[in-house]
């Protein structure tokens, strides 16, 4: 009988449940793998690009009298901080940068917001139109519009063609076509998206019973935008403001083609040319002084939001909501949007394709057009004799690495982000539900191109240790392959694709899955028949998010790449610095059209929803 | 054959204790409620019965075989307890029909197909929804969805079945349709049920036995008649019942015969029959009288022993009258008569109490020291 006052006792019993308990228990070994790949993909790659700017490479080591190289030093930091070349190599690169962000985050977030708002709560006309044409200017990538701007505004001081003011005789000075201004307008008409798809989930989840609530108290509609639904929907709106910060301060494309010529120096400009002449130490203080800055932006937010951050799901019972009039307002507001959208959305598509069709760049006229660039034979006075892209095997080429590249990558992203969402969902009150949570955000803090420089640091040589004898791989060298390529976009999508992963499964109670164990289902049936089912809603809108973010990823990816896995993006990018202009528009045309498509068909035979990740 | 015992089990979130060495044995065959207002524990301790929550401390066997020793880290999976749960949301798969939810437990243990076929067909039948076999739960009414998630627990004919508030979703109507619904299965099927509900109605219509928890404490452990007539606490007393329970405070003095009861009803003898043992440890203490409001009697002429009192106010509902009385100027207490009656307010009336039916509690330990007499 068990009821006996002493239950035998075995020591030996309990070491063998307590390691059975830790070891059946998935979600214990699902939590370790994860961990521990967190800890090598991001932790080492970052502890490994600290330690190298505190360690003397060779040809540094003979400038300091009695140094050896790979000593400890402070050299690389002294250099960047107070050095004599120290202002232009981070001061004034830092404060471009900021002027930048500070700018792009204000004027696209308010942009992004007030398109929310339109849309989710007014009675603005054509909304379904206008839904489609406001997320375009996110599946361009952001480098594309600075192209499009300089074939407008570029101006015959810099050289190579005019632009297509200067082509109709109008010289536009030099701040117009290059340099912050065009920068942060480029960056404001490419951002304003992100705020806009954060804002306007957070508005749509707001029950308009709250707002209907000010009107019956009697309170003005100004009254209610300021009083009940801006508030309501701050946190969306303040962590819009860092998320468009904290990109544009890592940005590199659009202050690239933008800035460069005229000498207008970012920190990201700053740091890639770093690592070009081989200064690659020089680049990693730089990187972590743009992720010191990062982190301390989130930390803002973070106390400025604080417990306020669960507003947002406050009423999201109520999806009735009932739009409020534009009344008077409803035509010009309308006009001004469409004007907008013509010019954020459709001019740049068409003049990148109106280019591509340009035989001789700078002359707009219509006996110039010719689709060489596009299907054209290699003809040597005509671009040193680069054939149209459709001609160009290594079009193809590259066409097939960036599929290939982005499809492995979203598959990734996808089951991985999923993953980490059901040990963030499921862990939530446990010490390393939040572990895995605080790591899977750290590579959201790192800029891209300062990520892609720390995995080169990482990853550029091999490093052995000796282990029971053997040889054992630590870290292979990845430079130069097409691994090196997904893991830097898995990794660098983990935190956008672990929140879909985390909101999906929020949405899938618990219960669900304890009823299927009291049924005896072990945790494989268990994921494959109710989990994942459940879920796959929000897969594919992980997928789409991630998806698109690859297909048009330079910034990451640039450092990394070497000639022989180019992505598309990249191949536009370097016909740009090549100057061949109707090359570069006709491969982002092309780009374009990809994107455009597998978003279109995902909304169209899916429930897939980008707004998720966010 | 399904005898559950529990033993010695504490359960801790981070700080917050949220069973406090509960002991409970539940018989085989038996319909054993767990009752308290939310947050006292009950769910969780139906959560540890099925496997859900693992106790920092205790044992529980089912039968004789070991199920939980938290000494030993021991914890048996769910799945293999033989046991099932229906849910207080359901906890239906949205994305299978009725048949592959009920189907589901059956095709994880490999029971082959036809035989599912039947056997889901046979549970369906039982509840009587086998119309809906190709619905899927959103197409169902809260009340349907109910009958699914029994269906589903029920297929696998399990030794155990828990019931984690089953009712509390459902409208008043359907509600006491179901209850008779699941008194009758346990009748059919034999199984033993262990029920979770905060509505003391449920627990006294339905169970063969009680188990009452405050603040994750198991209080007391009886069957309903036993429960309502002698709660073990003042506590108990207090939530049992509907109308509640009247409460006056008085002095209770420990004498030869017996103890002897002042308060405002008088003085009150009680013998030593209807004592408990801790009714004499202490001469004199302050004690409560818990009085039932159907036991109260009025006449409008006074009567031997009868306190005289006046009405405050008259609530005839048809099958019953509810009177609020005003004793000794200050006390008020609640009388249940049966069918109409009428009274004028302030109108000057006897009560009638019979000492056998009355409770008594010791005021500081809260425990009963006075049985009433048990009419059966």
């Amino acid at each position: 009988m068990a009821n006996s006052e002493q239950v035998e006792f075995s020591r030996k019993r309990r070491f063998k449940n307590r390691v059975k308990n830790v070891v059946q228990n998935p979600y214990n070994i699902m939590v370790l793998i994860s961990v521990l790949l967190m800890i090598y993909l991001i932790v080492v790659p970052l502890g490994q690009m600290i330690k190298q700017t505190f360690t003397l490479a060779e040809q540094d080591a003979a400038r300091i009298a009695g140094a050896k190289p790979g000593q400890f030093s402070f050299y690389y930091w002294k250099r960047v901080l107070v050095g004599s070349i120290s202002d232009k190599m981070l001061w004034i690169p830092l404060k471009n940068s900021l002027i930048i962000a500070v700018f792009t985050s204000i004027f696209g977030v308010t942009l992004g917001s007030l398109f929310a708002w339109l849309m989710v709560r007014s009675d603005l006309p054509l909304k379904k139109f206008f839904s489609l044409a406001l997320i375009v200017p996110y599946m361009l990538p952001s480098w594309c519009k600075a192209m499009a701007w300089l074939t407008i505004f570029k101006n015959d001081r810099v050289g190579g063609a005019q632009g297509f003011l200067g082509y109709l005789g109008m010289q536009t000075p030099n701040w117009l076509a290059y340099g912050p201004f065009a920068i942060i307008t480029v960056l404001v008409i490419h951002y304003y998206a992100y705020a806009y798809l954060l804002v306007s989930a957070a508005l749509s989840s707001i029950n308009s019973e709250l707002e209907e609530m000010g009107e019956i108290l009697g309170a003005s509609k100004a009254r209610i935008l300021t009083k009940i639904t801006f508030p309501l929907v701050l946190p969306a709106i303040l962590s819009a403001l860092i998320m468009t910060f904290s990109k544009a301060m890592g940005t590199f494309g659009v202050p690239s083609i933008l800035g460069l010529k005229i000498g207008y120096y970012t920190i990201s400009t700053t740091m890639y040319n770093s690592i070009q002449n081989g200064q690659e130490k020089v680049a990693f203080v730089i990187s972590l002084i743009l992720i010191a800055i990062a982190a301390l932006t989130v930390l803002l937010n973070q106390m400025a939001i604080g417990s306020r951050k669960s507003y947002s799901t406050i009423g999201g019972k109520g999806s009735r909501s009932n739009p409020i009039r534009l009344g008077k307002w409803r035509t010009v507001i309308t006009v001004i949007l469409f004007i907008f959208v013509i010019l954020a959305v459709v001019v740049p598509i068409i003049i990148l394709l109106y280019q591509s069709l340009m035989l001789e760049p700078g002359n707009y006229s219509f006996d110039n057009l010719t689709l060489h660039y596009w299907v054209g034979e290699s003809v040597p006075t005509i671009d040193q004799g680069e054939p149209g892209i459709f001609k160009n095997p290594q079009f193809l080429k590259y066409v097939g690495n960036t599929v290939k590249l982005v499809v492995l990558t979203s598959i990734f992203a996808t089951i991985f982000g999923q993953l980490i969402g059901y040990i963030n969902s499921r862990g939530r009150n446990k010490a390393s539900g939040k572990l895995v949570e605080q790591l899977v955000f750290i590579p959201y803090l790192i800029p891209s191109i300062a990520f892609g420089s720390m995995y080169l640091a990482l990853f550029a040589t091999a490093k052995k240790v000796e282990m029971f004898g053997y040889r054992v791989t630590l870290v292979p060298s990845l430079y130069g392959t097409f691994l090196i390529l997904v893991l830097i976009a898995v990794v660098k999508n983990m935190p956008f694709a672990s929140r879909a992963g985390t909101s999906n499964m929020l949405q899938i109670s618990t219960e669900l899955e304890e009823a299927a164990m009291i049924e005896n289902a072990g945790f494989m049936t268990r994921f494959f028949r109710i989990v994942f089912p459940l879920s796959k809603g929000g897969m594919i809108s992980g997928f789409m998010l991630v998806f698109i973010s690859i297909m048009k990823e330079l910034d990451l990816l640039v450092i990394l790449m070497t000639p022989s896995q180019q992505t598309l993006p990249y191949m536009a990018y370097a016909y740009t610095t090549e100057n061949l202009l109707q090359l570069s528009s006709a491969v982002t045309i092309v780009m374009f059209v990809l994107v455009f498509f597998v978003y279109w068909f995902a909304n169209t035979f899916t429930d897939a929803d980008i707004t998720k990740g966010f | 054959m399904s005898r559950i015992e529990l033993k010695d089990i504490n359960k801790y979130y981070g700080d917050n204790h949220v069973l406090k060495d509960i002991n409970l044995v539940i018989e085989d065959g038996e319909f054993m409620t767990l009752l308290g207002p939310s947050g006292c524990g009950k769910t969780t301790t139906l959560r540890v019965v099925a496997g859900l929550e693992k106790p920092q401390t205790g044992y529980m066997y089912m039968d004789d075989k070991e199920v939980i020793n938290a000494k030993e880290a021991f914890y048996l999976a769910p799945g293999k307890r033989n046991l099932n749960l229906v849910f207080q949301s359901y906890a239906l798969w949205p994305h299978m029909t009725v048949f592959n939810n009920v189907a589901f437990g059956l095709e994880v243990d490999n029971v082959p197909k036809k035989e599912i076929r039947e056997r889901v067909k046979t549970a369906l039948g039982r509840l009587k929804i086998d119309q809906f076999i190709d619905r899927y739960p959103s197409e169902l009414s809260g009340g349907q969805q109910q009958r699914v998630a029994i269906a589903r627990a029920i297929v696998s004919e399990p030794e155990v079945l828990l019931l984690d508030e089953p009712l509390s979703n459902l409208d008043a109507k359907l509600r006491v349709e179901m209850r008779s619904e699941i008194k009758r299965l346990h009748n059919e099927l034999g199984t033993t049920i262990i029920y979770v509900t905060h509505d003391q109605t449920e627990a006294l219509t339905m169970s063969s036995k009680i188990a009452v928890f405050f603040e994750g404490v198991l209080e007391q452990v009886a069957p309903p008649l036993e429960l309502y007539q002698n709660p073990a606490t003042v506590r108990v007393a207090d939530f049992i019942g509907n109308p509640k329970i009247n409460f006056v405070e008085g002095t209770a003095k420990a004498e030869e015969s017996g103890l002897s009861v002042e308060s405002i009803f008088g003085r009150r003898y009680f013998d030593k029959s209807d004592l408990t043992d801790e009714a004499l440890k202490e001469s004199r203490y302050d004690a409560v009288i818990g009085i039932r409001p159907e036991l109260i009697e009025i006449s409008e002429t006074p009567v031997d022993d009868g306190i005289e009192c006046t009405v405050y106010s008259v609530m005839p509902a048809g099958s019953e009258t509810l009177v609020y009385l005003d004793v000794a100027g200050s006390e008020r207490i609640l009388a249940k008569l049966n069918g109409l009656v009428q009274y004028d307010m302030n109108q000057k009336v006897w009560l009638d109490l019979d000492p056998a039916g009355l409770n008594i509690f010791a005021k500081e330990s809260g425990r009963l020291v006075k049985r009433a007499e048990l009419e059966n």
